[in-house]
């Protein structure tokens, strides 16, 4: 049976994601318990140099004008196609708006067993995922016969899926993309705003526990008095409280300031994800259960309805 | 047009979770079920598109407590029909049963559109959409934060990190899991919900025999143990502020 482990790579407009080098370096670990090696499968056009750097044992390389940009349906046929035919023990998908695109299709499709939002592989084979929100870790054996498996940054640095030497590439047929009924238009571009939250040093970060938009005055006026910025998770947004380009998280901005304070922000993965480059996180939530606080140096139990307007009035005071 | 929202229940993570004593599931003793959000999102992009187009909802979702007053509420902000779902699945039901049994139903509901929250908290064998459109012969395009029908094709937003959206479209009958409605889902008055309780049905059917193929069987569940918990700094408002403003300088920011 084969024993290898394949990677289904993600790239977007030319750059390779980080996803892909974070599930290169996960797949090492499974490799070993495996014996197999380990493919990175990359889909494009005329982007076989992207996996110049790719720490796998070899690559094979499918090439449509189809596949350039990502196109659920089309990526889905040709990965179904390539599991299909080489049976691995495993293939890695990130857990992002691309691999969760496909990777649900292809299992239903092949009846292949599929395990999400794995975020770490035990050397016996174990795959832990993280589910509620980051509360709660689930634990099960790697499946047979192919594992269809989707990865949740956080458990592997990206470095460890570079390499300085390029691995074999083999150039493999696509099978005929006709008839496809999704097609991109185009892509948009997010408006440009005031503030670039992903260069800031200083974000003050407000989640759902802000409960309101009258209330996302108070992180301003702290922002104001600290030379901050006001930046938010999801809820947030979706409630239209804040702009997009203040988003923090899967779909927003990925951001590494000196100090992140977060306010009322439970951790959830799709928002650590994007903070884990801050060279400090303070937290303050009224759940002393809240995931942040296993990621977060300093934090606080205190309602952020009492801590920030006693915060912005001593940092005034401090500054005289 | 015909626009099918399959939603489902989720536990809220307000509340305290815990493991029951076989250490391979959540305790549903004392477990609060709400609405997954992303499914409440998805309510809101039928009705836009309902009010749009003259288009007709139906929600669908398996018989959990608390699923009535989930599927008055839809019927209050403008879903003009209501099925739930019978079966045997009170230790939970994963997404590969789910969405086979679910292909089923849906297919005789003749669906133009199926639109339902891109994932789901607890999901651990991937989430219901793309297994749903690829047993209904679909394709899927999830991530969706806007959608507009025109004639035989829906023209939507599809999201990608740092803010980039990917303008997509697709030929009807398609699956979109959204992320976010164009609008934040609606208030809805206690009284009209009222009003539709005794107004409106909710129609039932049996979801039949379920198929777990497909789904992983956890061997193992627990809440993580930190490796480095934050350093806890005072209970008490204005101490905690100046523990705050002290770190502040310490750095270099204050």
């Amino acid at each position: 049976m084969n024993q290898d482990i394949f990677v289904a790579i993600e790239h977007l407009r030319g750059k390779v994601s980080d996803i892909s080098y974070i599930m290169l370096a996960a797949t090492r670990v499974l490799a070993q318990g495996t014996g197999g090696k380990v493919v990175a499968i990359v889909l494009g056009h005329e982007a076989q140099d992207l996996a110049r750097n790719f720490n796998a044992d070899q690559v094979l390389y499918a090439d449509h004008p189809l596949l350039s940009d990502f196109i659920p349906e089309a990526y889905q046929k040709i990965l179904a196609g390539i599991i299909d035919e080489y049976k691995p023990r495993a293939v890695f998908f990130g857990h992002t708006t691309i691999g969760m695109d496909i990777v649900g299709g292809i299992s239903a499709q092949l009846g292949l067993p599929l395990v999400s939002s794995v975020r770490t592989i035990e050397t016996d084979r174990k795959l832990v995922s993280q589910i509620c929100g980051g509360k709660i870790m689930a634990e099960c054996e790697l499946p047979e016969p192919t594992a269809l498996i989707t990865l949740v940054p956080g458990g592997y640095k990206p470095e460890l899926g570079q390499s300085p030497q390029s691995p074999p590439i083999t150039a493999i047929s696509t099978q005929m993309l006709d008839g496809l009924r999704i097609k991109l238009n185009q892509y948009i571009e997010p408006e440009t705003s005031d503030v670039d939250i992903s260069k800031e040093p200083l974000l003050i970060a407000v989640g759902r526990g802000i409960q309101n938009q009258d209330n996302i005055s108070l992180a301003e006026d702290l922002a104001q008095a600290l030379g901050g910025v006001v930046c938010a998770s999801r809820p947030v947004v979706d409630q239209g409280w804040l702009p997009i380009s203040r988003l923090v998280g899967k779909s927003g901005s990925t951001v590494k300031p000196k100090i992140f304070l977060a306010l009322g922000i439970s951790g959830a993965p799709e928002h650590v994800e994007a903070i884990t480059g801050s060279d400090v996180i303070i937290a303050v939530n009224t759940d002393p259960a809240a995931p942040i606080f296993n990621i977060a140096k300093y934090g606080t139990t205190v309602d952020l309805f009492d801590l920030v307007p006693a915060l912005t009035e001593q940092v005034k005071q401090t500054k005289g | 047009m015909n626009i099918i929202v399959p939603v489902k229940l989720v536990p809220d993570l307000v509340e305290e979770l815990t493991v029951d004593a076989g250490g391979t599931a959540l305790d549903t003793a004392w477990l609060r079920l709400i609405i997954n959000e992303f499914d409440d999102h998805a309510i809101e992009q039928a009705i836009l598109l309902k009010e749009r187009t003259g288009a007709h909802v139906t929600v669908v979702s398996t018989n959990f407590e608390g699923i009535d007053d989930l599927l008055y509420t839809a019927a209050a902000k403008g879903a003009d029909r209501l099925i739930k779902l019978n079966g045997d699945f009170e230790s939970g039901i994963n997404n590969h049963a789910l969405a086979r049994a679910l292909a089923t139903i849906i297919r005789d509901l003749k669906p133009d559109l199926i639109l339902t929250g891109v994932q789901a908290h607890n999901d651990l064998d991937g989430s219901i959409g793309p297994l749903l459109a690829e047993y209904l012969g679909m394709p899927y395009i999830g991530y969706v934060s806007g959608a507009n029908v025109s004639g035989e094709k829906v023209i939507v937003r599809k999201e990608y990190p740092a803010g980039l959206i990917g303008e997509m479209q697709a030929i009807l009958p398609v699956l979109l899991g959204i992320q976010a409605a164009e609008q934040p889902p609606r208030y809805v008055a206690i009284s009209k919900v009222r009003l539709m309780m005794k107004t409106m049905n909710i129609e039932e059917m049996d979801l039949g025999a379920l198929d777990s193929t497909g789904a992983p069987i956890v061997n193992r569940m627990f809440q993580p143990e930190a490796a480095e918990r934050a350093m806890m700094l005072s209970e008490n408002a204005d101490e905690a502020a100046s523990q705050l403003v002290t770190i502040f300088k310490e750095l270099g920011t204050l």
